[in-house]
């Protein structure tokens, strides 16, 4: 079964579980992910590896609590097991001829990011990583961040750690600084990534961006994840995750994103319910 | 005793009641229901309507052992060729199959031979009677075959047959199948009104129990690969990953909120219970104007199940008529029952909404022409009729095409342009030891015809195993 390993707050709404998935470890690269199940009543969730050791069997997930399915996921404990687990997932990101790397993230975004990151600098590119939160308590993996990155970047909104801005006013410096950038990887809230798409445009710098559609099943069979790319319909779950952002139509993706809103609120509220029991 | 010229009738609840609910509409028949449509049989010597049957069950036999009173005999009759009775006497097109050819249907109605499959595998299931007999099972082993491993991908009808059949041969069989639950088409597309999941449980339970392990959360092309499962000492392997790749209208406005394929729909329904959200946390959104584009049964299905759901005003929008209507008669009949609509020679040719959302579909009148190259007559638009149908969800069932997944990721696997898998006569692929069968191989077709691929295929893999340890 997909045992807990281990468990770690980063910060209080943010955790990293360490699940044991021989299978799924044997086979990963960064930009796959895992579709899982909580319980028996749960939904498929699709969420990026964020870390895995072929040697130990396992991978790592790290994810926000946002709603009713990664709050459950949120109380699991070292030992406990998840329901269901599949993986790994959509196409890796093709990292050969890539000699000097800008990426970016937002929010949660970076736990994304992060084994894009480390997969860079592994293979040899010159690696500068802009991560950016809304205040300091919320900066999450600095110490891997850097560990990986020959730049790190960080930026808070309000200024309380690091630069204060946003991500892309940081990229819009050091697109004006560096030379030589191979690709741009963005991931994190859909303004902001159509934000750096528009601005690595004028500088002509293929980039590319990690959808987070809604998915169901994950393997192609339902089309719940498409998105338009170049004009043309793509299955995030099968084509993607990872598209060219400068032909992604990012209205749409966030129009689609934000159809279950009303029931994913009758579901937290279901769950606050059963909470009292 | 005069001939009884008609089907016994099954009783089923009524479409103000069943509207209402996910349960089963036809209740079955009653052990003397039972009995007096199998004295229908005239139990002719040439037996028409087991050639009619893609797994070739040997119908008038089993029909003889209802009379006989012993349906425990005739579920061993039904389950020495078919490993799924209780699902193939709900949702088997049998008006085209065995029920087809039946002489009794020459000048009456055939003998309901699905729904007397379907009582004998209900009794015995509910008496735990529904294991293939010790003797039997002793029958099909095959001494110079057993603990070799053989690999089945996809655990729908025509895997799970494959795998039956394997096990039964003494093959040490393993399934992988890529979704949480068994079953392919049988648990994520037909609804609970028409196949209970339970239903789908038992069966699955029943080839379990031949040894057949079965491995979920598998996808075969990305957690492992055919080559993977040969190096890992499986000697052949059994492709039945089906035709789940859903095909979309390609008109503006198809990626509103609001636009399902109808594989998205249903397996929202079904596999996750979402007729039961909030308890299951899967949602599904359907508004009070439904329209479901296509006319299969995947498109019944979807149309009954949005009634089910709460939907007032459900439509069918098909492009042909009525009489070319690719969906069984009776799945026809139970929706025009329950208050769906039907839109016949309408094609849509553009989605348009409001705020994201859809809110009307413009349809295109057509009218019929020469036949095509499927036999049926060409639909032609008719210029200047488009007209607009408000609308809060649409949901696209005009067919499936085999999932590349895997044949994307398997080497050396011989694909037809439109994706399914070249096989020849035996069901063997371009790869020794490969074999495949069902909706992968034909593209969408009928649970039954995916078992006949799923037997063949585990005959000649028995054959290819045999043949190759001579060697």
């Amino acid at each position: 079964m997909y045992k807990v390993l281990k468990k770690e707050k980063l910060v209080p709404t943010i955790t990293k579980l360490k699940i044991v998935a021989p299978l799924i470890a044997e086979k990963t690269k960064p930009g796959n992910f895992i579709i899982l199940r909580v319980d028996e009543k749960g939904e498929r969730v699709p969420l990026t590896i964020a870390d895995y050791d072929r040697e130990e069997g396992s991978i790592t997930i790290i994810f926000q609590e946002v709603g009713y399915s990664t709050k459950k996921l949120g109380k699991l404990e070292v030992g406990d097991c998840l329901q269901d687990l599949v993986g790994p997932l959509g196409h890796h990101i093709d990292m050969e001829d890539c000699k000097k790397v800008v990426l970016l993230g937002g929010g949660t975004g970076t736990a994304l990011l992060y084994p894009k990151v480390k997969g860079f600098y592994e293979q040899g590119a010159e690696v500068i990583s802009i991560t950016g939160v809304r205040t300091k308590n919320l900066i999450i993996l600095e110490d891997e961040l850097n560990e990986y990155s020959d730049k790190l970047y960080i930026a808070t909104d309000d200024g309380s750690y690091g630069i204060h801005g946003f991500v892309t006013e940081i990229l819009k410096d050091v697109l004006k600084d560096e030379k030589d950038i191979d690709l741009v990887v963005a991931i994190g809230p859909v303004p902001m990534m159509k934000a750096v798409a528009d601005m690595t445009e004028e500088y002509g710098i293929e980039t590319i961006v990690s959808l987070n559609a809604i998915m169901v099943d994950g393997t192609g069979m339902c089309g719940a994840c498409r998105v338009t790319v170049g004009g043309e319909t793509k299955f995030t779950c099968f084509d993607g995750p990872s598209f060219d952002a400068h032909q992604v139509d990012f209205e749409e993706l966030m129009n689609r994103l934000n159809f279950y809103q009303n029931e994913e609120e009758d579901v937290a509220k279901a769950n606050s319910a059963e909470e009292v029991n | 005793m005069a001939l009884q010229k008609k089907k016994t009738p099954m009783k089923e609840q009524a479409p103000e009641e069943r509207i209402k609910n996910f349960n089963e509409v036809p209740f079955g028949y009653s052990d003397d229901e039972a009995v007096v449509e199998a004295e229908r049989c005239l139990q002719c010597k040439h037996q028409p309507c087991v050639e009619g049957c893609p797994v070739h069950v040997p119908i008038p036999q089993f029909i003889q052992a209802v009379i006989d009173g012993d349906v425990e005999e005739a579920g061993q009759i039904l389950k020495s060729k078919n490993n799924l009775p209780a699902v193939c006497g709900r949702v088997c097109p049998q008006e085209e199959q065995c029920e087809n050819v039946c002489v009794m249907g020459i000048k009456n109605e055939p003998v309901a031979i699905g729904r007397l499959e379907r009582y004998v595998a209900d009794y015995n299931m509910e008496r735990g009677s529904d294991k293939s007999s010790a003797a039997e099972l002793e029958k099909m082993k095959v001494p110079e075959l057993e603990g070799r491993k053989a690999a089945v991908i996809g655990a729908g009808p025509a895997g799970l047959t494959a795998a039956a059949d394997l096990a039964k041969y003494g093959l040490d069989v393993t399934i992988f199948e890529a979704l949480h639950e068994t079953g392919g088409v049988l648990r994520y597309g037909i609804p609970e009104f028409r196949l209970p999941k339970k239903i789908v449980d038992q069966e699955v339970e029943a080839i379990k129990e031949l040894g057949v392990d079965i491995q979920l959360n598998v996808v075969v092309g990305k957690s492992i690969t055919v080559d993977e499962l040969f190096a890992k000492g499986y000697e052949s392997v059994f492709i039945g990953v089906g035709a789940g790749l859903p095909r979309f209208l390609n008109i503006p406005g198809e990626n509103l909120n609001g636009v399902y394929s109808a594989n998205e729909f249903l397996t929202r329904v079904n596999l996750m219970k979402a007729f039961k959200y909030p308890e299951y946390k899967t949602p599904v959104v359907v508004g009070d104007k439904v329209a479901v584009v296509g006319a299969g049964n995947v498109a019944m299905d979807a149309a009954r199940t949005a009634k089910r759901l709460g939907a007032e005003d459900v439509y069918i929008v098909y492009r042909r008529a009525e009489e070319q209507m690719p969906a069984r008669s009776e799945e026809i009949h139970h929706a025009q029952e329950e208050g769906i609509e039907f839109k016949l020679l309408n094609n849509p040719v553009a989605i348009h909404g409001e705020d994201g959302r859809v809110a009307r579909m413009e349809c295109q009148q057509m009218k019929l022409g020469e036949k095509d190259d499927s036999g049926r007559r060409r639909p032609i638009p008719i210029e200047g009729s488009n007209w607009m149908l408000d609308l809060d969800t649409v949901i696209i069932a005009i067919g499936q095409n085999p999932n590349p997944l895997l044949t994307s990721n398997t080497k050396d696997l011989k694909t037809k342009s439109w994706g399914g898998i070249e096989v020849n006569d035996d069901q063997q692929t371009s790869r020794e030891g490969v074999y495949a069968g069902g909706d992968v191989v034909t593209g969408a077709a009928t649970v039954i015809k995916a078992m006949g691929a799923g037997k063949t295929a585990a005959e000649n893999i028995k054959n290819y195993l045999l043949e190759k340890s001579k060697k």
